[in-house]
């Protein structure tokens, strides 16, 4: 079973969590019209094999929102941060 | 049926427990200790079952969970339950157990006659006729071939027992209590860790298990048994499997009951499937023997020569009175010595030019018949063996009377497991088999898992992982010595690869589907050569054992065959779980009514007791109807759409999503996710408002109401509450984290009801008399919040049924109170509650879309909301609500319908056609939710048409072909009930 | 030495009593340099193509490129369903093409796929769900498809082992029967297609994986692989879960994410279940197999990964839904369960048709229904590889229809369902 670190609530199996794909892509700032952008967001992704940063919401929990590293080649996953406060440097 | 096979003396069996069970009806007996394989073999019942394919009589071929032949059948009833290896099965008091796969029994069977065709049963011959004479008629034959396939029988009573699961922790999971299993975990535990330790078997010491009471390896067995057991920190799960290793070194475990009698109606459990995280997993399952591939190795008193040697010493039971023992490996002189000790004659049949240390003398001293460089061609007899042709290698045959035979053909590692990690097991020449891949960081292995067959290196192996895996966990403490053992047994390994003898009959690699060495010669003959294809060709390794027994022998074969070595043809992946596990453990305890969780409303036991019959809407239970309308939901519906049409009504409406949306940028925020515009709200007023996916189909609606400026109370539908929930969380967080705002779900908070009705305002001015309801205070979709003797109480003037309403909202423990009270003081007007069903078919005639509509497909403009949606502000999905099919015209859009057959029905899921239109296709449209109207006195429908508000006006027709029915419908306004809106200002 | 090629019940006689032996089921050639068409991915689709290329559409000097074994993706590990009950313009008549391609399969190629039409029903836990269901059903109807819709009574008389009981959490209201669905060997399929696409010169080869691809200005003009450079005259890429990887060698990015799915089976018993059983409050489907095993599988894990290893909680949600269907399930013992990569798309349809590339052809996002679709897309994708254009029934599956706001979304949903 998938255990993803919550920076919150500590390790936790990934069934607490709702799943909400690639982190990496940026939503377009709201109000933008370029119907490409939002195709290309909504639409389009790289579905990479290997590393991938992901949403995930602790919903049985925090309820927060965080970003975390998990290679979909191996599912070895590794750090998490909460989506909010961006990646830590 | 020969005398008893059980020996005066010894073995781990307690001869003052004797234990009746019934065999197909007859009462048999054996003793606690025993596995039934042991006492039926005790019993001298050779006969177990009937293979698969040829229906052949077959023996038990081994003492564990490998075990390919004897599959019988326990239980009666709804405990019935097939295909159980009488190896794995601890004999218990009452044990009620049938042989199966026989007609019209397995001592006597007529299905045997398959045997006689075997040349055209073939591996994959099904795939090369029953195609003719016509198209479809493989389903004619099917029937037949379905008959005689399966094994047991099952069936169809629900099970009575009972099924727990449980989630646990620890540090390091020892897999397997052989003797590198225990070692790890007495080292482990003694460096301070706190170590789970589980075991298929009902006892412990794996291997050590076969060897004969009071030997050197039984001593060393108690010894390391009382080491542990001297832990406090190790957990011992005995009956205990390791079904998967998962992802996050989770491990599914499988522990039994079935020897205790588990009581249901006392909370026993049958079995208790736990999901374990270890952080750190100790690999010691040891190893499998492998069988030997010759001409009728089926015969029933064939059997591994460990099984025969676990049989002796275990459960005291000598198989045979003459027994040959061919082998390709030392392990097999053990069986051989052992017997021979217990007075039984034996002739050793060993492939190689010679054995290990020590074993020849040891060998001569016992008496032991010795052959070298023979290996066996044929088994004689056919209900039982009667003796063996073996040969030197171009030399002639000979014959040896006997009446068992123990095979050995080396032994496969148990890596299951470690493959279910996605670690591919690598081929290691030395010693024949297939070993682990590289492990994981924090896995280990050690004995014969990692191809390791002396005793003494076990227990070293074991000692150094159960301490790497403690250092692995951070543990501080010295986990002391390994344990030595007295003596060294004779394990040398030094097997030499089997290759097919000469000889006549079929030679089983995979005894339970009758797999022979044939198949796989067609196999290569046909062009199915890779491990994979041989093994679904064949059907190979698919069998209730999973080919414990056969898969390398047949990867072997084919790699001989195709002139390649055993690393590049590889092996077929292992999938779990590593031995069969109940269904019913699985789930546990979610079954029945606790499939999955219910959700009540504050007011759900007011309903059950008031004559309410529930529904289910999503999670929720819901009041469908309540008794006092009517008898049955057709007509009740309707009675309680009267009363809030002429009079006042009560529903429940907690399940709706209710969110708190707070913060300086509240306002803000609801005008990027509601279609309309929010800002601007003044604060004592609610706005109707939708929300749109990012593809701009409808998400959801609902209401938000303005407490202040900063605090906004939203409601959403009862089906989409969670989504919405978590993407309003998404936004904030992830899009627009600089956005002052904060979300709370407080749906489970607030208990909510709607009175409803033309008599809403008096029955609610009898309830709370110093509450002014008057439309100046407040109007139409105007909120009020104020305190009750202490309870805050929330008014919203809205309105899903087009009648005089109000929302009201008061803390959840205060649900029924309020509830109650209002009906009480209403009762003067006739209020009385009403369920999901008219409050779904009131909103049908006010032309109010809900869950039916709102299926993600329809745009704003289907759904009659386009004009919703504001010009002056930006909202999710306005970007994409421009795409070319989405505004082009001939969209099917919300229309309503009035029928105009007074004798026929409307129905849902009708499809609607253009009164020229031809009757096939797709239509124009479809009928998504019906009610009769208590308005117009006629059933009414809402629908989605082609263009539709264009065609109002327009007859058409509806198509239901399920019930061979076309009628005429109306196309008019969804709006039935007072379409300008003077009921709800009233 | 004799060799026998057509399949009958007289050649499997001759085989026993000859010493007359099996013509190969498909060779194991060489790539040449180059071929008319190449087909990346050798599944039941690319196979499928395959065949029809060479059968319908005289194009034979065909390659087909497998990375692993043929048939070692999701055709070899799917529950084997077939069936055409769709509800949407498109759909409807691409999946009963489908099946009726199924129908006459085992005679089309010589090889008995065990078409098992033993019927499917779609159970409903409530009113408003049989009312969707009876949509669909209407649908079928009008397209000259069998569907009968079945009131509880009806499916009690049918399937009396279903929890009717007071105890059962979702109690069954109705169900919507299709009596062509059922079942089809799933490995058989893989192998009749190959067999029959060598037969008129095909060439499959195996342990060939494609590293890149050959391009001349915005036409792909060969593929790149482990066996080395092969010139195309045209390209089909089929390789499911793994589109978005063999994509991304052309720069490509796809409306695609690929998720596990896992399907399970239980020890073979005595037959137990006569049809195909749809559990209508979540998604779970079962049958059971010729060889006796019960067949099951439910939703995807819920997040993307191309482990093909799935998550324990979800065999055990999977467990419930049996035991919740069909009581007596729980004595049952459950003896596999295996998973498959799946290509998910935004509103649950495929691609299938031409690309931003010419001469390049992808077949990419079944989602959960790529098996019963196999002859139908090798059909259609033939037809588009030969003709330089979408066949009319796929036309609805473009790749860039989300530009146009044609999203195709058969069970209403919404997007991106995995995220529920």
């Amino acid at each position: 079973m998938l255990r993803i670190p919550c920076p919150h609530c500590g390790e936790r199996d990934y069934t607490e969590f709702r799943y909400a794909g690639d982190a990496t892509k940026t939503r377009p700032a709201h109000g933008t019209t370029d119907a490409r952008a939002w195709h290309d967001h909504v639409f389009l992704f790289v579905n990479p094999k290997g590393p991938h940063r992901e949403h995930w919401q602790h919903v049985q929990g925090c309820r927060q929102w965080l970003v975390l590293e998990r290679d979909t080649g191996t599912n070895a996953v590794g750090r998490s941060w909460l989506a909010r406060a961006g990646e830590p440097s | 049926m020969t005398a008893s096979a059980r020996l005066p003396a010894g073995g781990r069996i307690d001869r003052e427990q004797p234990l009746s069970f019934v065999l197909d009806h007859r009462l048999l007996t054996g003793y606690a200790g025993d596995t039934l394989a042991s006492a039926l073999l005790a019993q001298g019942i050779r006969l177990v079952g009937r293979s698969f394919k040829y229906h052949r009589p077959r023996g038990l071929l081994a003492a564990g969970v490998e075990e390919p032949n004897g599959l019988l059948t326990l239980g009666e009833g709804g405990r019935r339950t097939p295909n159980v290896p009488a190896t794995v099965v601890e004999l218990h008091e009452g044990l009620f157990c049938q042989r199966q796969n026989g007609w019209p029994s397995v001592d006597f069977d007529l299905m045997a006659a398959t045997s006689w065709l075997a040349p055209l049963l073939g591996a994959g011959f099904y795939y090369k006729t029953f195609m003719g004479p016509r198209r479809g008629s493989w389903m004619f034959y099917e029937p037949f071939i379905r008959r005689a396939a399966g094994l047991g029988r099952a069936d169809h009573l629900p099970d009575p027992d009972r099924y727990e699961t449980r989630h646990a922790f620890t540090d390091v999971l020892v897999i397997g209590a052989g003797p590198a299993g225990l070692a790890a975990a007495r080292a482990a535990s003694r460096a301070g860790c706190r170590v789970t330790l589980v075991e298929q078997d009902f006892l412990l010491g794996g291997s050590l298990l076969s060897a004969a009471i009071g030997s050197a390896d039984d001593i060393l067995r108690a010894t390391l048994e009382a080491d542990v057991a001297a832990m406090p920190n190790v957990e011992v799960l005995r009956r205990t499997t390791a079904l998967g290793v998962y992802d996050g070194d989770t491990v599914a475990l499988v522990e039994r009951h079935d020897h205790a009698r588990p009581d249901p109606s006392k909370g026993e459990a049958r079995e208790v499937v736990i999901t374990l995280r270890a952080r750190a997993i100790v690999h010691a399952t040891g190893a499998i023997e492998r069988s030997l591939v010759f001409g009728d190795n089926d015969r029933p008193g064939v059997m591994l020569a460990g099984a025969v040697r676990t049989y002796l010493n275990r459960y005291a039971v000598a198989v045979g009175r003459q027994a040959v023992i061919a082998t390709n490996n030392d392990s097999a002189w053990s069986t051989a010595l052992d017997l021979a000790g217990a007075g039984v004659g034996v002739t050793l049949l060993d492939e190689r030019i010679e054995a290990g240390n020590g074993l020849a003398d040891a060998a001569r001293r016992a008496g032991v018949d010795v052959r070298h460089e023979v290996r066996l061609c044929r088994a004689l007899g056919r209900r039982a063996v009667q003796g063996v042709e073996f040969a030197r290698r171009g030399g002639a045959i000979e014959r040896r009377a006997c009446d068992v035979v123990g095979i050995s053909g080396g032994w496969s590692p148990t890596l299951h497991l470690t493959s279910h990690t996605g670690s591919k097991p690598t081929f290691d020449v030395g010693l024949d088999g297939f070993v682990p891949g590289p492990f994981a960081p924090g896995h280990y292995g050690a004995g014969a898992i990692m191809g390791t067959r002396s005793l003494a290196r076990s227990l070293a192996e074991g000692h150094a992982v159960g301490d790497a895996a403690a250092r692995h966990v951070g543990a501080a403490a010295s986990a002391g010595s390994a344990p030595a053992p007295t003596e060294e047994a004779p394990t040398g390994h030094a097997a030499s690869p089997p290759d097919r003898a000469p000889g006549r009959g079929k030679a089983f690699v995979d005894f339970q589907n009758d797999v022979t060495t044939r198949d796989i010669e067609l196999a290569h003959e046909e062009g199915y050569h890779s491990v994979e294809h041989l093994k679904r060709f064949t059907t190979l390794g698919m069998g209730t054992d999973q080919g414990k027994t056969s898969n390398v022998d047949a990867a072997r074969h084919m790699a001989a065959l195709r002139g390649i070595d055993m690393a590049a043809a590889g092996t077929t992946t292992y999938r779990p779980p590593y031995t069969p596990v109940s269904v019913g453990a699985l789930a546990g305890r979610s079954k029945g009514t606790h499939f999955r969780a219910t959700r009540r409303t504050p007011m759900h036991d007011w309903h059950l007791m008031n004559g309410a019959v529930m529904i289910e809407a999503g999670p929720w239970l819901r009041p469908w109807y309540y008794r006092w309308a009517g008898r049955a939901v057709g007509s009740a519906y309707v009675e309680e759409m009267r009363l809030v049409r002429t009079g006042v009504g009560i529903s429940d409406v907690s399940s709706l999503g209710k969110i708190d949306v707070r913060g300086p940028d509240a306002a803000l925020f609801l005008d990027r996710v509601y279609v309309n515009a929010f800002a601007k709200l003044p604060v004592g007023k609610a706005r109707y408002g939708v929300m749109l996916n990012d593809d701009a189909t409808v998400l959801d609606d609902g209401t938000t109401a303005r407490f202040d400026d900063n605090t906004f109370f939203m409601t959403t539908t009862t089906a989409q509450a969670a989504e919405v929930m978590s993407w309003l969380e998404f936004l904030l967080q992830t899009a627009w984290p600089e956005l002052r705002v904060q979300v709370v779900s407080v749906t489970d908070r607030w208990a909510g009801m709607s009175v409803a009705g033309p008599k809403a305002r008096e029955a609610i001015a009898l309830a709370l008399p110093g509450v002014d309801l008057s439309s100046e205070a407040l109007p139409y979709m105007g909120v009020r919040e104020f305190d009750l003797d202490g309870t805050p109480v929330r008014i919203l003037r809205l309105s899903f049924s087009g009648e005089l309403a109000y929302e009201i909202y008061v803390p959840a423990d205060k649900g029924t109170s309020m509830w109650t009270h209002l009906l009480e003081q209403a009762a003067p007007l006739g209020m009385r509650p009403y369920g999901l069903e008219a409050l779904a078919s009131l909103r049908i005639e006010k032309g109010h879309v809900a869950g039916l509509e709102l299926d993600h497909r329809n745009t704003l403009d289907d759904l009659g909301l386009g004009a919703m949606a504001s010009k002056s502000k930006a909202f999710i999905g306005r970007e994409l609500a421009g795409r070319e099919a989405l505004k082009k015209p001939g969209r099917w859009s919300l229309v309503g319908l009035e029928l105009l057959e007074p004798t026929a029905k409307l129905r849902g899921g009708a499809i609607l056609f253009s009164r020229h239109d031809a009757l096939e296709g797709h239509g124009r449209g479809y009928i998504t939710s019906v009610t009769w109207s208590t308005e117009h006195h006629k059933l009414i429908a809402l629908a989605l048409y082609e263009d539709g508000r264009m065609h109002e006006g327009e007859e058409i027709l509806c198509a239901y072909p399920l019930k061979n029915e076309i009628v005429r419908a109306r196309i008019v306004s969804p709006m039935f009930v007072d379409p300008s809106g003077e009921r709800v200002r009233a | 030495m004799k060799f026998l090629s057509r399949y009958s019940a007289l050649a499997l006689a001759r085989r026993a009593l000859t010493n007359a032996r099996w013509q190969r089921a498909w060779r194991s050639p060489d790539p040449k340099p180059s071929y008319d068409v190449i087909i990346v991915g050798g599944g039941g689709h690319g196979l499928a193509t395959a065949y029809y290329l060479a059968s319908r559409h005289g194009i034979r000097n065909v390659a087909v490129l497998e990375r692993g074994y043929l048939g070692s993706g999701n055709v070899g590990r799917n529950t084997t369903l077939v069936r055409s009950n769709y509800l949407l313009n498109g759909n409807t008549q691409f999946f009963e093409h489908s099946l009726q391609l199924w129908e006459g399969l085992s005679h089309e190629l010589n090889f008995n796929v065990m078409l098992s039409q033993r019927g499917q029903i779609v159970l409903a836990h409530g009113p408003s769900q049989l009312d969707v269901l009876a949509r669909k059903g209407n649908t079928m109807r009008l397209n000259g498809i069998d569907a009968e819709l079945m009131e509880r009574a009806d499916v009690q008389r049918f399937l009396p082992f279903l929890d009717y009981s007071e105890q059962s959490r979702f109690p069954i209201y109705g169900g919507l029967f299709q009596s062509r669905a059922g079942t089809v060997r799933h490995d058989a399929v893989a192998w009749g297609y190959a067999r029959a696409a060598d037969r008129l010169g095909v060439d499959i080869i195996e342990n060939c994986e494609v590293t890149g691809f050959q391009r001349d200005g915005d036409r792909v003009i060969g593929v790149e692989t482990t066996r080395g450079l092969i010139h195309a005259g045209r390209t089909a890429i089929s390789v499911a879960g793994h589109s978005s990887q063999v994509a991304a060698k052309l720069g490509l990015r796809l409306p695609i994410e690929s998720h596990i799915l896992q399907a399970f089976v239980t020890e073979p018993i005595k037959p137990f279940l006569d049809c195909v059983v749809s559990f209508g409050a979540e998604l779970f489907y079962i049958s059971q197999s010729d060889k006796g095993g019960m067949v099951f599988g439910g939703h995807i894990d819920g997040f993307n990964t191309y482990t093909q290893r799935g998550q324990f909680p979800k065999v055990q949600t999977i467990a419930e839904c049996a035991v919740a269907l069909i009581p007596s399930m729980s004595r049952l013992r459950l003896l596999r369960h295996w998973g498959g990569i799946q290509d998910m798309t935004p509103d649950g349809s495929p691609f299938i048709g031409r690309t931003p590339f010419r001469n390049l052809y992808l077949n990419a996002g079944w989602c959960y229904q790529g098996f019963k679709a196999t002859p139908a897309t090798g059909w259609c994708l033939a037809h588009t590889i030969a003709h330089d254009e979408e066949h009319p029934l796929i036309r609805h599956l473009a790749l860039d229809r989300f530009e146009r706001g044609n999203g195709h979304d058969e069970y209403g949903l919404g997007l991106w369902t995995y995220k529920q």
